[in-house]
């Protein structure tokens, strides 16, 4: 019962119950109190993990594979329960300010928080194919839910279309599950993986493919994006925040474990396909987010510009480098992201409009915000000292070394051309406001922790070196 | 050709479908159920498949009960939405996406 890892699906399983039965208004208290206590607990296991570099397991219930359940936590999914628990704090705190004006939308977002949360440290946990399966719907499911939360008809469209994509991708997902287990006979990654290698019949071949397009799908890989920009642009300020910085990097956390895990023997002969479309979506990414009218909109097409940087470690990964550079520009992009979208939520609610051009003035009355969206910006663009810039560095290191310099191209580009959409945003936000127009005053916690996002995706850069130890101890 | 063979290929022949329609069919209710289609299609391989020597295997029946469940969640979840789409817009199917 005192294992960490039990707690960290337990308590917000708790805690989103609690928060259906209370209320928004205590329900905040309770929430948070819980996401402070799984903090405490991820970055506990990561220590440990860290320290000890052996990987912990936990069998559900006493009862052990194949029947039972079994849990795992190496150094990769400790980074990435530490990412959860450290972006979903902040978003706590900025969310019952930002819902604290009766918006309908607040009524259900904690218990859908709790369950989103839940589902994202299952997920991480989850040591065989199946319940990856039922955790990715938990995530999915929740996830749907809380982008309609708003209730607006574009939410509720944005949300169906969203939940359509969802399902789809891990429909194709299960039907890949289904073949491995017809073929193996079993769903443990850990005994799959020996199993597999490159002579496999064609039937895995094909349940590879269909499980990592499924994946693709559910990370809104260029060209499979189409159904991020509506959910990511429409959902409330901390709803696009939690599904920008984390859902979408649970999906791409799951193909990366299953190239080095069970299907590694069949997917380098992807590597580069992978790679084509990642940086088919940083331009096209950017190139969106260069010409888009909505604040909201901008952003989530960073989003789609900068998963691709995700997928260009693929062709690397022989260099152990390549893994740390991805997990650290997993951690950038989530921090960044959900430090971007909790500002433009800030601007968006001081100046009632969500489009960019209605930013004329704000940096006279949203001083820290803006420096908040500034800091975040750096990150994308890959400034040092953040730790956008580590990771780009890092990746195109690994290219150079190994002889890849069109990845170091491609990478130097994106981050030229985040700069121009980063540059929009702030300059239109420096000009002087129109006459007569009047901003509304915003609670400061909204500013605040949508700043200690941003800051803590530049400070992280200088901190690097420990994510990479746990890392690379997996 | 054994039995379970035949529902393994049965369950992809269905999965495709369900595939085509969820992509092709503009008509929330009917898309909704070529969701369930496909489902129903994945499950129906990963029962077939796992069969040895028309001997069925416990363990992937219990996972395909576990996906219903998932499955009608998913659906349930489906079916609120496009009631609240069709209870504001009076459209059954989704609008074009306006802004971009």
């Amino acid at each position: 019962m005192t294992d960490p890892l039990i707690w960290l699906i337990v308590l917000p399983l708790a805690w989103a119950t609690l928060a259906f039965a209370l209320g928004p208004g205590r329900g905040a208290w309770v929430a948070m109190a819980g996401l402070l206590a799984q903090l405490w607990l991820a970055f506990a296991l990561a220590q440990k993990i860290g320290a000890g570099g052996a990987a912990l397991s936990h069998a559900v219930g006493g009862w052990g594979a194949p029947l039972g359940i079994d849990l795992a936590v190496d150094g990769l999914s400790a980074a990435m329960l530490l990412l959860t628990q450290c972006v979903a704090l902040p978003l706590a705190v900025y969310a019952r300010s930002y819902f604290k004006t009766g918006d309908p939308a607040g009524v259900w977002f904690w218990p859908l928080l709790g369950f989103l949360i839940a589902g994202l440290n299952a997920l991480f946990v989850s040591a065989d194919l199946f319940n990856i399966y039922v955790t990715l719907e938990l995530v999915g499911l929740a996830a749907v839910a809380l982008v309609a939360a708003g209730g607006g008809a574009q939410q509720v469209a944005a949300a169906l279309r969203y939940l359509f994509a969802t399902l789809l991708g891990s429909g194709a997902y299960l039907l890949g599950v289904a073949l491995l287990y017809g073929a193996y006979g079993t769903v443990s990654i850990a005994t799959l993986t020996p199993l597999v290698t490159g002579e496999a019949p064609r039937l895995v071949w094909i349940a590879g493919i269909l499980m990592v397009s499924g994946l693709m799908l559910k990370t809104a890989l260029f060209p499979f994006h189409f159904w991020l920009p509506p959910a990511h642009g429409g959902a409330p300020a901390p709803v696009s925040a939690l599904l920008s910085a984390l859902v979408v990097k649970a999906s791409f956390y799951l193909i990366l474990r299953l190239w080095l895990g069970p299907l590694q023997p069949l997917l380098p002969v992807f590597a580069w396909g992978m790679a084509l479309l990642g940086a088919a979506a940083i331009f096209w990414g950017s190139w969106q987010a260069i010409r888009a009218v909505k604040l909201k909109r901008l952003i989530a097409y960073s989003t789609v510009a900068q998963l691709g940087y995700l997928f260009l470690i693929f062709p690397l990964l022989a260099n152990p480098a390549a893994l740390k550079a991805g997990v650290i520009q997993i951690f950038a992009h989530g921090l960044a992201k959900a430090g971007m979208f909790a500002a433009a939520g800030v601007m968006i609610k001081a100046t009632g409009q969500d489009t960019v051009a209605g930013l004329a003035g704000a940096v006279e009355r949203l001083p820290v915000t803006l420096f908040a969206f500034g800091l975040a910006g750096m990150t994308l663009m890959g400034l040092p000292p953040s730790s956008g810039f580590l990771a780009k560095w890092q990746i195109i290191e690994a290219a150079l070394a190994q002889g890849y310099w069109i990845i170091a191209v491609v990478a130097l580009a994106g981050g030229l051309l985040a700069a121009v959409y980063v540059f929009r945003v702030l300059r239109q936000a420096f000009l002087l406001a129109p006459e007569g127009r009047a901003m509304a005053t915003v609670p400061r916690a909204l500013e605040w922790s949508a700043f200690a996002l941003a800051a803590a995706s530049v400070l992280l850069g200088l901190r690097g070196v420990e994510l990479m130890r746990l890392v690379g101890g997996a | 050709m054994t039995g379970g063979l035949l529902f393994a290929l049965t369950g992809a022949a269905l999965f495709a479908l369900g595939v085509a329609g969820v992509l092709l069919i503009a008509h929330l209710l009917r898309r909704i159920l070529a969701f369930n289609l496909m489902g129903s299609g994945a499950f129906l391989v990963l029962v077939g498949l796992a069969q040895r020597n028309d001997v069925p295997d416990p363990v992937p029946q219990a996972m395909v009960l576990t996906g219903i469940v998932v499955a009608v969640a998913a659906t349930a979840l489906a079916l609120a939405l496009t009631r609240k789409l069709h209870g504001l817009t009076g459209q059954i199917a989704l609008p074009e996406d306006a802004d971009d």
